[in-house]
């Protein structure tokens, strides 16, 4: 029996491309080997890594047909079996030679509070291609949630894709046998929020500890890989990053630049409890070898993996004028000197530094100024065909679609019209059938969102980063990020009275439902935790950012995310690889 | 008194007309109170032109349906345990109707049998479902165990058959099926594979063969011998089991006699008016004749307790005193001290209650029930559920024992039927308003009850041809309205299988779960209604099922038009091609003239092209379609982009290194890197290349070359356009101070302290700091000075920087 695990999705125009997130790590039980033969010429696990799985499935069923090989073969397909697979297995003529089963996978814990779907692949799924297929693994997801934790008291959301998902999942519940109900309710709030009601945050540069380390070594299903400049030896440690590490969950959400302080602060703390050991008598020695002793081996192991992480990250940072990127983004964010942030980027792209990060920016820019102005838009487009190649073409024509870089048109402003037309548009069966493609040319109105929100805090004399005062610390004090933001003033408000101008800013499909059954009890406990869904993906930042949220305002927020992402992971998603 | 302690009892009296004595026709009875059915003018009668008539009628007598039979010669009439009617033929045919003789299906008991006839056949149940045994004309018999999911067995050969044995049976045991029968005075068993003797010298009359079913009997031990002293045969032998006792008996019936025999010497023998027909049943056997309808049982105990003469049961007093107290004697109490007294009175309401459920008569079950309520009052804590439940159970036992309905269930039966069973026979016979109320009647949860019988209903609704769609439709809803549990599409599809399409169509209207409408919607061939229905759904799994139905169904410009209207199954179907067919998705633009999206799909497939005539073939139809889709910026990276590949293509020949997927940038820095400064020179200036990228691009290239002396002429042959400070920066990162220090004077004066500091002349950029007045450039420099060796400096520094502050 061969098994083939591994998602259900297309293959990418280049196919066998190493799946990021899922795959072989949130799979566990099955070697992400490739063909290596069990007892019996059977395969223990095959190509889990391998993303497009039908198509390239069908290549290893034909290639071992070809050499006379016959074995049986096995598909894992999670979160769920699509109709189009089949076909696809069918029309390379191996239907027959495969057997199909579902893993019904909807949730990842990552972290106690971080739960996350694992399908990278959603962004661009929904966001570009306009294509519905995973909403109905999320209104499934929060099914689950729902018959896990009891009724939510009230739901809100902001998004098209939010709405349809909240939408889907009220029909699923109601087709569904009432089990649930009569549940004493865990979650009090959930908000649902699409990607694209607020790319800016998600384009930022991020410099809270756990952000940084997504953003400089990726990390995967909550594990990441320290190579050898981190490890100071020769082979790389796969760590865990989560609540359990003692250090790692004390800096996680810190700022960079308490960072380090704090680790200093921590291996001197280390250093005396291991001094303690001069002058104890046997006995005392004794209790502290069995007891304290290899926690402190422990934490002091972790210690130097982190203190090795920020001396990488210090090294790779400044070799890119990292300082200087975050100057560039900030004058960006606030809307200053935009000419010379312009040219920073043009510079970038000249001394061709990195792609991504080049793109990045171009992005920021528009988005942040409702697009380039004509000029600018097609000579940093030349500027970046020239230096990184003539194919990212499309990977434009993908950011234009899916409003990430755009053109400034004239007298672009959101007119009364339009707004009552996406008023109109937001009837569910109308929003459902008119176009799918909901991001097409829509407007950021960053500027006038920061301006209404305050998302830009004033500032009077230094940002205390060790104190922070507000949301803003995750970006150095400099921005607040617009999605938690929202989460915050519609939590306070307990609906969107008072924010109409902002839900016409952001082009609306803005919801707040009370579930009747759930009585609205203050006292409940349950009051006190909000579960926060991202469609599209969310990032450390937003979540470091929201935990510090829910400890100034004595609740708890829990991640719901269909990825985490980064700056770095959206772009990718829209590049157009070579074939 | 109204003591009651016989064994027959009278279910009804039979008004079902009959002429023939039950001996002419073929007869079938279904257990548990079910149907009859009737073949008059049979065998006997061999006028060939007289049409018998097949009939069903109720337990009571009611004619339920009837049909001329038509078919074949009929040898054995059975019930399934779905009350559906087999009629086994001579020639093997066995026709399956329903409760009201439509007709539902047909299978054969084998081909060999349609030249030797079926001799007799027998219906029996199995723990697997209903079966058909036959003895066929060669003697030889052959067995289905489950009719619905048929095997036709043919069982080995009974040696020494000469003819048919006088009696046969079929017996399940553990998930085997034998037959046992009777030839001379042995008792043989056969089996799949053989025919063993089981008894021999079996008595001298050698018909007697009634076989336990249940094996309270030990497998070929006599379970009695009884002489009944009667030459002939009996016409039918049953077991009737007794309840009480737990032991049985076999009641045997001749023409004009009935003989009940136990296991002990005893008999009992009754006289019968009439020719009947014997049904068994779980506790007891039905027996039917042309006038009526009877139930001979065992007394239970809890009747024979309360009703035997002068009994004094706690019960029996118990029933007394509440007569006397009704007649306000003080009797009452007289009775119920005694019952006390003995502390029995739990006894006594359990055995009223008991006692109850065994009768048929409504005014017995009332005094009796009455009688235990009486008692309770006198008990603490006495658990009301029991009492409850026999109200219930007999509410709804009277209703369906009514004449009208006819099912004629004992308690017991009842018990072992379950109410869902029942509820299903109460639905096979149209009974629905009947369902309905005993649903609501005992609260069940609407799912198990109302909504199922209600969806039965409709599709019992939808198949009268005489009403209109409208009207149909309209009566549905308005009965079913928004019950859970009831699929619309499920009686949909029962009125499109029943050739209403348009009916089906109104019907699906009202179902709420659209992803439900799509399957039948496909199968009627609305793929169009289909299409929209799955999309509202939100299963993107229901829309490619319709999508690609869709594309087999119409020619593809009609499909394409139906997709454009469709935005979510576009996109999912351009989501499809892009990976599986990409030359439909250039089709599907070219049909809504996107020239744009098929320029990318030029482009994207030029670059599957490994030689370069290919990918400038692919670019050049892209630029065509750019132009149409006045894309001018695409249309001229296009063309800048074929441009470098002809030229690319030029220097791969000339200088024999691979230049091809080298973006514009790349091509001139290799060729800088090679030394073919002229080469790069000609490309940043066909290709408009702006002179800073140039500039970087040229000393990071000469940089990594090495080529020191050439940066040297560069940085010389005109100002600057990105300053000097890259060239000390580029050439720090090559670890070349010696040249970086040639570029740092001519950094101008803002940046000319870091281009100090990053060549490590700490001298130079304090002087240039102190000059400049900075307090940050002053403190940049002080924190690169290491105390040891720059005390000096750094003590300089901090005197300006002090000097600065005061001011």
């Amino acid at each position: 029996m061969r098994f083939i695990a591994g998602e259900c999705g297309w293959p990418p125009a280049g196919a066998g491309a190493p799946l990021e997130g899922r795959g072989a790590s949130a799979a566990p039980g099955i070697t992400p080997v490739p063909g290596v033969s069990g007892p019996g010429g059977a395969v223990a696990g095959a190509g889990a890594a391998v993303q497009g799985l039908c198509g390239v499935s069908a290549d290893i069923v034909n290639a071992d047909k070809m050499s006379g090989r016959s074995r049986k073969y096995k598909i894992i397909f999670s979160p769920q079996k699509f109709y189009a697979c089949e076909m696809v297995l069918e029309e390379e003529g191996v239907f027959g030679d495969v057997t199909c089963d579902e893993w019904s996978f909807y949730l990842l814990p990552l972290d106690e509070d971080i739960i996350s779907m694992e399908l990278p692949e959603f962004f661009r799924d929904y966001f570009l291609e306009g294509d519905h297929r995973w909403i109905n693994p999320v209104a499934r997801a929060l099914q689950l949630l729902n018959s896990l934790y009891g009724p939510f008291g009230k739901s809100y959301g902001i998004g098209r894709c939010a709405k349809m998902s909240y939408e889907l999942w009220r029909d699923l519940e109601e087709e569904s046998d009432t089990e649930g109900q009569g549940r004493k309710p865990e979650i009090g709030h959930v908000f649902l929020m699409d990607r694209d009601t607020d790319y800016v945050t998600a384009l930022c540069s991020q410099v809270v500890y756990e952000g940084l380390v997504d953003d400089t070594f990726r990390i995967k299903c909550g594990s990441v890989d320290f190579g050898p400049d981190v490890t100071s030896s020769d082979k790389s440690i796969k760590v865990l990053l989560n609540s359990q590490d003692k250090v790692f969950s004390q800096i996680r959400n810190e700022h960079f630049s308490s960072v380090f302080g704090f680790l200093s602060q921590k291996s001197r703390n280390l250093q005396a409890q291991y001094d303690r050991r001069r002058g104890m008598d046997i006995k005392q020695m004794k209790d502290f070898v069995s007891q304290e002793l290899k926690g402190l081996k422990q934490e002091h192991r972790l210690l130097s993996l982190h203190i090795g992480a920020c001396e990488s990250i210090m090294k790779k940072k400044t070799k890119q004028d990292f300082q200087e990127t975050i100057k560039a983004e900030h004058s960006l964010l606030e809307g200053f000197d935009i000419r010379e942030s312009t040219s920073f980027i043009e510079e970038h792209i000249d001394r061709q530094v990195s792609p991504v990060e080049s793109l990045r920016l171009m992005c920021l820019l528009s988005i942040t100024e409702n697009g380039l102005v004509p000029k600018d838009y097609r000579s940093l487009k030349t500027q970046y065909l020239q230096s990184y190649g003539p194919e990212h073409l499309l990977t434009f024509h993908n950011l234009k679609r899916i409003g990430l870089l755009t053109e400034q048109a004239a007298g672009e402003t959101l007119t009364a019209v339009e707004s009552k037309v996406s008023k109109l548009v937001t009837d569910r069966a109308a929003g459902k059938i008119t176009d799918a493609f909901n991001s097409l040319a829509r407007k950021s109105n960053f500027r006038a969102i920061s301006k209404k929100l305050g998302l830009i805090p004033r500032l009077d004399g230094e940002y205390d980063l060790k104190m922070p005062r507000d949301m803003a610390y995750v970006f150095g004090g400099a921005y607040v990020p617009l999605s938690c933001k929202i989460i915050e003033q519609v939590l306070e408000r307990r609906g969107w009275q008072g924010l109409e101008e902002v839900v016409r800013l952001l082009n609306g499909n803005e919801f707040c439902v009370s579930d009747s059954a759930v009585e609205d009890n203050p006292a409940w406990e349950c009051q006190r935790v909000i579960l926060a869904v991202f469609l599209g993906g969310c990032t450390f930042s937003e979540i470091a950012a929201l935990r510090f949220l829910g400890k100034e305002r004595g609740c708890k927020f829990i991640f719901l995310t269909t990825a985490i992402t980064n700056s770095a992971r959206m772009m990718e998603a829209m590049i157009e690889a070579k074939a | 008194q109204t003591g009651y302690t016989e064994p027959w009892l009278e279910l009804y009296s039979m008004e079902w007309g009959l002429r023939e004595d039950l001996r002419d026709c073929v007869v079938a009875a279904a257990p548990y109170g079910g149907p009859i059915a009737l073949l008059r003018n049979s065998r006997r009668d061999k006028t060939p032109s007289a049409r018998p008539l097949l009939e069903i009628y109720s337990a009571s007598g009611l004619l339920l349906a009837s049909v001329p039979w038509k078919s074949g010669q009929l040898v054995h009439l059975g019930w399934t345990a779905g009350e559906d009617l087999l009629c086994i033929q001579e020639d093997g045919t066995v026709l399956v109707y329903n409760l009201f003789c439509e007709f539902k299906r047909h299978f054969s008991m084998g081909n060999e049998v349609l030249q030797n006839h079926v001799l007799e056949a027998q219906v029996f149940h199995t723990e697997f479902g209903t079966g058909v045994a036959i003895l066929t004309g060669a003697l030889r018999f052959s067995l289905a165990t489950n009719i619905d999911d048929l095997k036709l067995r043919r069982l080995p050969e009974v040696p020494g058959l000469q003819k048919p044995p006088p009696c046969w049976t079929v017996l399940a045991q553990d998930r085997v099926t034998m037959v046992l029968l009777a030839m001379g005075q042995e008792l043989f068993l056969l089996d799949n594979t053989s025919c063993s003797v089981l008894v021999r010298h079996f008595g001298n009359l050698g018909w007697a063969c009634a076989v336990s079913a249940v094996t309270t009997v030990p497998w070929g031990e006599k379970f009695c011998e009884f002489n009944t002293g009667i030459r002939s045969p009996p016409k039918q032998m049953v077991w009737c089991t007794r309840p009480r006792s737990r032991q049985r008996a076999v009641v045997l019936a001749w023409e004009r006699q009935l003989m009940v025999v136990g296991n002990s010497s005893e008999s009992i023998r009754f006289v019968l008016d009439e020719d009947s027909y014997l049904v068994p049943e779980l506790d007891g056997v039905r027996i039917l004749s042309r006038s009526s309808h009877e139930f001979l049982h065992e007394i239970p105990e809890a009747s024979q307790e309360i009703f035997r003469i002068a009994s004094m049961a706690p019960g029996a007093l118990l029933l007394e005193a509440q007569k006397e107290y009704e007649k306000e004697s003080q009797k009452a109490d007289e009775y119920l001290r005694e019952i006390r007294e003995q502390q029995l009175l739990p006894e006594a309401v359990g055995q009223c209650i008991e006692a109850a459920g065994y009768e048929h008569e409504p005014d017995t079950q009332k005094s009796l029930l009455r009688a235990a309520s009486f008692g309770k009052c006198f008990l603490d804590k006495f658990p009301p559920e029991g009492f409850v439940r026999m109200c219930q159970d007999l509410r709804v036992l009277n209703a369906i024992r009514d004449y009208q309905i006819g099912i004629p269930l004992t308690f017991t039966q009842y018990k072992q039927l379950t109410i869902e069973v029942l509820l299903d026979r109460l639905v096979l016979r149209r009974l629905y308003p009947l369902a309905i109320r005993i649903c609501e009647f005992l609260r069940l949860p609407e799912m198990q009850g109302v909504s199922r019988i209600l969806a039965h209903w409709a599709c019992y609704k939808v198949q009268q041809k005489d009403k209109s769609d409208e009207e149909v439709a309209q009566a549905i809803n308005q009965k079913l309205g928004d019950t859970a549990g009831i699929s619309y599409s499920d009686i949909a599809t029962r009125a499109y299988d029943c050739g209403r399409a348009e009916l089906a169509i109104k019907l699906l209207e009202y179902e709420p779960r659209s992803g439900e409408q799509v399957p039948l919607l496909l199968k009627m061939k609305r793929s169009k209604l289909a299409l929209g229905k799955a999309i509202e759904s939100g299963d993107t799994d229901l829309v490619y099922t319709v999508v690609l139905h869709l594309k087999n169904e119409l020619n593809r410009g009609s499909f394409f038009m139906t997709l454009q209207n469709q935005p979510v199954a576009l996109s999912l179907y351009r989501q499809f091609c892009r990976h599986q067919e990409r030359e439909t998705l250039k089709d599907l633009y070219n049909q809504d003239d996107n020239h744009q999206e098929l320029g990318n799909l030029h482009v994207l497939g030029g670059y599957c092209q490994r030689r370069i005539e290919g990918r400038v073939a692919a670019l050049q139809n892209a630029l065509d379609e750019f132009y149409k889709a006045k894309n001018d910026f695409a249309a001229k990276a296009t063309e800048e982009q074929i441009k470098l590949l002809r030229l690319q293509r030029h220097l791969q020949e000339e200088l024999d290194k691979p230049y091809l997927d080298l973006s514009l940038h790349d091509t001139v820095a290799t060729l800088i890197l090679d030394g073919h400064h002229k080469r790069a020179e000609q490309l940043y200036r066909d290709f408009r290349i702006p002179d800073k990228r140039y500039w970087w691009l040229k000393i990071n290239a000469l940089a990594t070359r090495g080529d020191w002396e050439e940066m040297e002429k560069f940085s010389k042959s005109k100002k600057s356009p990105i300053g000097y400070l890259p060239f000390v920066e580029v050439a720090v990162k090559h670890h070349n101070r010696y040249e970086a220090k040639k570029y740092a004077p001519r950094v101008p004066p803002e940046q000319r302290v870091k281009a100090f500091v990053l060549v490590g002349d700490l001298e130079q950029a304090a002087e240039a700091a102190i000059e400049r007045k900075n307090e940050a450039e002053m403190s940049l420099v002080l924190s690169r000075c290491s105390p040891g060796t720059d005390g000096a400096l750094a003590e300089r520094l901090n005197r300006a920087r002090a000097q600065l502050l005061k001011k």
